[in-house]
C-alpha cells in the first residue's frame, strides 16, 4: 500500500540510474505472494475439517464464480488498455481505461461479498468449521487486495485529473499498480482452480 | 463507548506496576521537561522525527534498542530473583498471573525491540555508507518503519499500566493464547504490537534488498562488496520470506481471537500444530536475521583490529548464503516433541547439524584473521572474542538439542533456555555492542570511552556464564521453564548463582550507560575527537567520509577497484573523497511527518482494537489509509544541496583533514 509512495533515489545523478520504485514494487509484492502462499498451505491442511458443517462440494455454485473471475481477468485487459494510453501521455483514455477497471473490480468485489453473504446466512460463516475459516480467510484476503487496489485506483485518477502529462513518478505509480492488479489475477487463477475447482470435482 | 476499557483495567492492586508507573511518570515529566525547558522540539521535530536521512533513522533505532534492553532487562532480573526465592513453599514476590506476564513480554521486548531494533540501527548506519550511497533505496519508508517499530514498542509498554499483556510466552502458542484460555486482552497488545512492528520489519527488509541491489557505489560487483553488507543483505532476504509467514499466523491467531474462527482452536476442527509450523517457518529464519549482522560486524571488527584483510572472505560470503538457505530448513527442530516421526525427525535433525558446518567456517575464518595479525585489544577485540568463545559453546549445546533423542528429554527445559542465550546474548548482543563500540565515532565524532566498555564486556562476560551455566545444570536435572515456583532443594543453589550473575549483567549494563555518559563528558577531549573519519585504519568505505558523516554522504561518488575499496585506495595513494573535484549540486529528499503520522495512527487503531473500541479503530485506520495517500499526493518530496555549499562542506573536512596531518 505505501509503495506508491517512495520517492525516488537520492544522488547518482553523475551516472542516472532507473528509479528503485518499480523494482522494489515488484520485491514486496513477492513478499505478498509468501502471505498469499502460506494462506494456500493453510487451506490444504484444513480443507478437510468440515466439522459436520457443509463441504465446499454442497456450498459452492459456478455461475456466480465464472461471472466473478471474468470481471477480474477483463479489468487487467482494461488495465492494460490504460498502460498503452499511459505510455502515450494520453492522460483522458488513462482515466477512461482506469475508471473502466474501477468498475470492474468493484463488480468483483461486489460479487464476492454476495457469495459471503449468502453462505453466511446459509449458517456457513468462517466460525463454523476450520474448512470454512480457511477459506474465508484466504478469499477475503484477495478480496481486501482488490479492494486496496481499488482505493489505489481513485487516489490515481484523483491525481490525474487536470494533468496533460505523465511525468515520471505518475508513471512508476501506474507500473506498479499494473503489477498489482495482474499480481491479483494470478492468484485470482490459483484460488479459482485449487480452492473451487477441486472442491467442486 | 469505549469498548471492553474500564477504569478496572488498570492494575492499581499491584504494587510493583503502580511503582514503575508512578517511576515512568516523573522520569517522563522530566524528559519532557528538560526538552521544553531548552526549546529542543523544534529540533527534535526538524532534525529527528521527520527526518528520512537514514544516518538519524539509525541513531532513534539504536536509542529504542537501548529503552527496549532497559525493560527487557528488568523483566529479566526479576524472574531471576523470583525464582531465587519462591520454592519450598515461598511463593515468592510474583504471583503466576504477574510472572507470567513478565516472561512473556520479555523475550517479545528482546526479540522485536531490542534485537530487531537494534540490527535496523546498524544496517541502517552502514549500509548506505559502505555501499557509497547517499541514502537508502526508499527514505520515506524508512522513517515510516521506524515509526511503526517505535509504536508498537509503546503499545507493548501501554499494556503495563492499561490492561495486562500476554501471559502465553513470546510465541502465544495456541490453544492457550485461545479466548477460550486466554480472554483478557494480553494476547490482542501482543497480536498488534508484533502485527504494526512486523509491517515495519518487513518494509525494512524490502528497502535493504533494494537498496544493496540497485545502489552499490560503481565497480562495486558483488565480491567486492563488504561482509556487514552481505551479512545484511542476506537478512532481507531471511526477513522477506520469513516475516510474511509470521504475519499469517499471528493474523489467524487474531482471527481466531476476534471472529471466531478455528483455525487453532480445541474445537471446529483447528490444528494447534499449525500454528507452530507457521510460527516456526518464521521463527527460525529470525534467529539467523539476527545473529547473521552480527557475525557481518565481526568480520569488520576483527581485520580491523587484526591489521590484515579478512581471511576467506569468500568463503565467509558463500557460508552466509548457505546459512540464509539452511536456516528455513530447520525448523521443526523446535517441536520434535510434536510426533511427525523417526524420518522427519531425522532430517530436521541432521539439517540443523549441518548448518553447524559454514558457521564453523566463518569462526575458522575470524580466528585466521586474529592468526600472525597485529592484534590491538580494543575494546571491540573483548566483545568479539567473547563472541567466539561464548557463541562456540552455545552452538555446541545447539547440536545436542538438535538430537530428537535427546530433544525429547530437553525440550522446553531450562537447558534450552541456557542455549538459546547461549547464542543470542553471546552470539547478537555482543555481536551489536562491539558494532556499536566500532561505529560509534562514525556515527557522533567522538570514541566510546575503552575502559568503561572493557568493564563492561567483563562484567557481562562473567555475568553471562554465571547467569546461564547454572541453567544448563538444573535443564538436566528436570527444571522446566517458566516455572512460577519449585520445591526440589536441588536447584535452588544453582538459581542463587543464577541471581548473581543476573546482577553482575546489570552492572555490565550500568558500565554501558557510564560508558556513554563518559564518552560525551569528554567528546571534546582531542584524543576522542574523530577528526579524520578514520580512527581505526578501517578498510571499507564508510570510513572515508567524515565523521560524522554529511548529510549526502559523499560528495562524489567513489568509484571502487578492490574489495577493501578504502584500504586499496589508501594503500595506492588514491584519494576517495577526490577532494577538491567539481562538486555538482545533490539530489535530497525532503523532511516528512507523514511517516509519525501513519505511526501513530497505527497505535491508535492497535490500541482501540485491543480494546474493541471499534469507532476509534476506524479513526485510526482512515488515519493510517490517509496518511498513505497524502504521501502519494506530496509533490515537494525532494531538493538539491547547492554545489556552493557542497565545496563548503567539503573543503571546511579536508582542511581539517590536512591539519590533523601537519600535527
Amino acid at each position: 500500500m505505501a509503495q506508491n509512495t517512495t520517492v525516488q533515489t537520492a544522488g547518482h545523478d553523475e551516472h542516472h540510474h532507473e528509479s528503485p520504485v518499480v523494482f522494489g514494487f515488484w520485491v514486496y509484492l513477492m513478499t505478498d505472494c509468501i502471505i498469499f502462499g502460506t494462506l494456500f498451505a493453510v487451506f490444504a491442511v484444513l480443507r478437510n475439517q468440515f466439522n459436520g458443517g457443509p463441504t465446499g462440494h454442497e456450498l459452492f455454485e459456478f455461475g456466480g464464480l465464472g461471472l466473478e473471475t471474468a470481471l477480474l481477468l477483463v479489468s487487467s485487459i482494461t488495465y492494460g488498455f490504460g498502460m498503452i494510453a499511459a505510455h502515450k501521455s494520453q492522460v483522458s483514455k488513462v482515466i477512461l481505461w482506469l475508471g473502466v477497471t474501477f468498475l470492474l473490480g468493484l463488480g468483483f468485489v461486489g460479487l464476492e461479498l454476495r457469495e459471503f453473504a449468502h453462505m453466511i446466512a446459509e449458517g456457513a460463516g468462517p466460525d463454523r468449521s476450520a474448512f470454512l475459516s480457511a477459506f474465508f480467510t484466504l478469499v477475503s484476503t484477495h478480496g481486501l487486495h482488490v479492494t486496496c487496489g481499488l482505493i489505489w485506483i481513485v487516489t490515481l485518477i484523483a491525481q490525474l485529473m487536470g494533468t496533460t502529462e505523465i511525468p515520471e513518478r505518475m508513471m512508476n505509480k501506474l507500473t506498479c499498480l499494473s503489477l498489482f492488479w495482474h499480481f491479483l489475477d494470478i492468484v485470482w487463477i490459483c484460488v479459482f482452480t485449487y480452492v473451487y475447482l477441486a472442491s467442486m470435482i | 463507548m469505549l469498548g471492553r476499557l474500564s477504569l478496572s483495567a488498570i492494575p492499581l492492586d499491584v504494587p510493583i506496576l503502580v511503582g514503575t508507573f508512578i517511576g515512568v511518570v516523573i522520569v517522563g515529566v522530566a524528559v519532557l521537561g528538560l526538552i521544553t525547558y531548552y526549546g529542543k522540539w523544534g529540533y527534535l521535530w526538524k532534525e529527528w522525527f521527520t527526518s528520512v536521512d537514514h544516518k538519524r533513522l539509525a541513531v532513534m533505532y539504536i536509542i529504542l534498542a537501548l529503552v527496549a534492553l532497559f525493560r527487557g532487562f528488568a523483566d529479566a532480573i526479576m524472574m531471576r530473583t523470583q525464582l531465587a526465592l519462591a520454592y519450598a513453599g515461598n511463593p515468592g514476590y510474583l504471583p503466576p498471573h504477574h510472572y507470567d506476564q513478565i516472561f512473556s513480554a520479555h523475550g517479545t521486548i528482546m526479540i522485536f525491540f531490542l534485537a530487531m531494533a537494534f540490527m535496523t540501527g546498524l544496517f541502517n548506519f552502514i549500509v548506505p555508507l559502505q555501499i557509497g550511497a547517499r541514502d537508502v533505496a526508499f527514505p520515506f519508508l524508512n522513517n515510516l518503519s521506524f515509526w511503526m517499530t517505535a509504536v508498537a514498542f509503546i503499545l507493548v509498554n501501554v499494556s503495563l499500566f492499561i490492561g495486562e499483556f500476554s501471559q502465553c510466552g513470546w510465541l502465544a502458542y495456541p490453544p492457550l493464547s485461545e479466548n477460550q484460555f486466554s480472554p483478557g486482552v494480553g494476547v490482542d497488545y501482543y497480536i498488534w504490537a508484533v502485527q504494526i512492528s512486523g509491517v515495519g520489519t518487513l518494509l525494512t527488509g524490502v528497502n535493504f534488498f533494494v537498496t544493496i541491489v540497485k545502489m552499490r557505489a560503481p565497480g562495486m560487483t558483488w565480491m567486492k562488496m563488504p561482509v556487514f553488507t552481505w551479512t545484511a543483505f542476506c537478512a532481507s532476504i531471511l526477513i522477506m520470506v520469513a516475516f510474511p509467514v509470521l504475519t499469517v499466523a499471528v493474523a489467524l491467531l487474531g482471527l481466531d481471537r476476534y471472529f471466531g474462527m478455528h483455525f487453532f482452536t480445541n474445537d471446529g476442527g483447528g490444528n494447534q500444530m499449525l500454528y507452530l509450523n507457521l510460527i516456526w517457518a518464521w521463527g527460525h529464519p529470525e534467529v539467523y536475521i539476527l545473529v547473521i549482522p552480527a557475525f557481518g560486524v565481526f568480520s569488520e571488527v576483527v581485520p580491523a583490529f587484526s591489521g590484515k584483510p579478512l581471511f576467506g572472505y569468500s568463503t565467509m560470503v558463500y557460508a552466509t548464503c548457505s546459512i540464509m538457505v539452511l536456516s528455513f530448513l530447520v525448523w521443526v527442530h523446535h517441536f520434535f516433541t510434536m510426533g511427525a516421526g523417526p524420518d522427519v525427525n531425522a532430517f530436521f535433525g541432521i539439517a540443523t547439524m549441518i548448518i553447524s558446518i559454514p558457521t564453523g567456517v566463518k569462526l575458522f575464518n575470524w580466528l585466521f584473521t586474529m592468526y600472525k595479525g597485529r592484534i590491538q585489544f580494543h575494546a571491540c577485540m573483548y566483545w568479539a572474542v567473547g563472541f567466539m568463545i561464548t557463541f562456540t559453546i552455545g552452538g555446541m549445546t545447539g547440536v545436542m538439542l538438535a538430537i530428537p533423542g535427546a530433544d525429547f528429554v530437553l525440550h522446553n527445559s531450562l537447558f534450552l533456555i541456557a542455549h538459546f542465550h547461549n547464542t543470542i546474548i553471546g552470539g547478537v548482543y555482543f555481536g551489536y555492542i562491539c558494532g556499536m563500540n566500532f561505529w560509534f565515532p562514525k556515527v557522533m565524532g567522538f570514541k566510546l570511552d575503552e575502559t568503561w566498555g572493557k568493564r563492561a564486556f567483563w562484567f557481562w562476560f562473567v555475568g553471562f556464564y554465571c547467569a546461564f551455566v547454572p541453567l544448563y545444570i538444573v535443564g538436566f536435572e528436570g527444571m522446566t521453564r517458566r516455572l512460577n515456583h519449585y520445591d526440589n532443594p536441588a536447584w535452588h543453589p544453582w538459581l542463587l548463582v543464577a541471581e548473581v550473575g543476573a546482577v553482575l549483567v546489570m552492572l555490565g549494563i550500568a558500565c554501558q550507560l557510564t560508558q556513554l555518559y563518559v564518552s560525551i563528558r569528554d567528546r571534546n577531549l582531542p584524543q576522542n575527537r574523530d577528526v579524520t573519519g578514520d580512527p581505526w585504519n578501517g578498510r571499507t568505505l564508510e570510513w572515508s567520509t567524515s565523521s560524522p558523516p554529511p548529510v549526502y554522504n559523499f560528495a562524489i561518488v567513489p568509484h571502487v577497484h578492490e574489495l577493501d575499496a578504502f584500504m586499496h585506495d589508501k594503500e595506492n595513494g588514491i584519494d576517495t573523497r577526490q577532494a577538491g573535484a567539481q562538486y555538482e549540486a545533490i539530489h535530497m529528499p525532503k523532511n516528512t511527518s507523514l511517516g509519525l503520522a501513519c505511526g501513530i495512527f497505527a497505535l491508535i487503531f492497535g490500541f482501540a482494537a485491543v480494546w474493541y473500541i471499534w469507532w476509534l479503530a476506524a479513526i485510526g485506520l482512515v488515519g493510517v489509509i490517509g496518511s498513505v495517500i497524502a504521501r502519494s499526493a506530496d509533490k515537494d518530496i525532494d531538493y538539491y544541496i547547492p554545489a556552493e555549499e557542497v565545496a563548503r562542506i567539503e573543503n571546511e573536512h579536508t582542511r581539517k583533514l590536512m591539519a590533523q596531518a601537519a600535527e
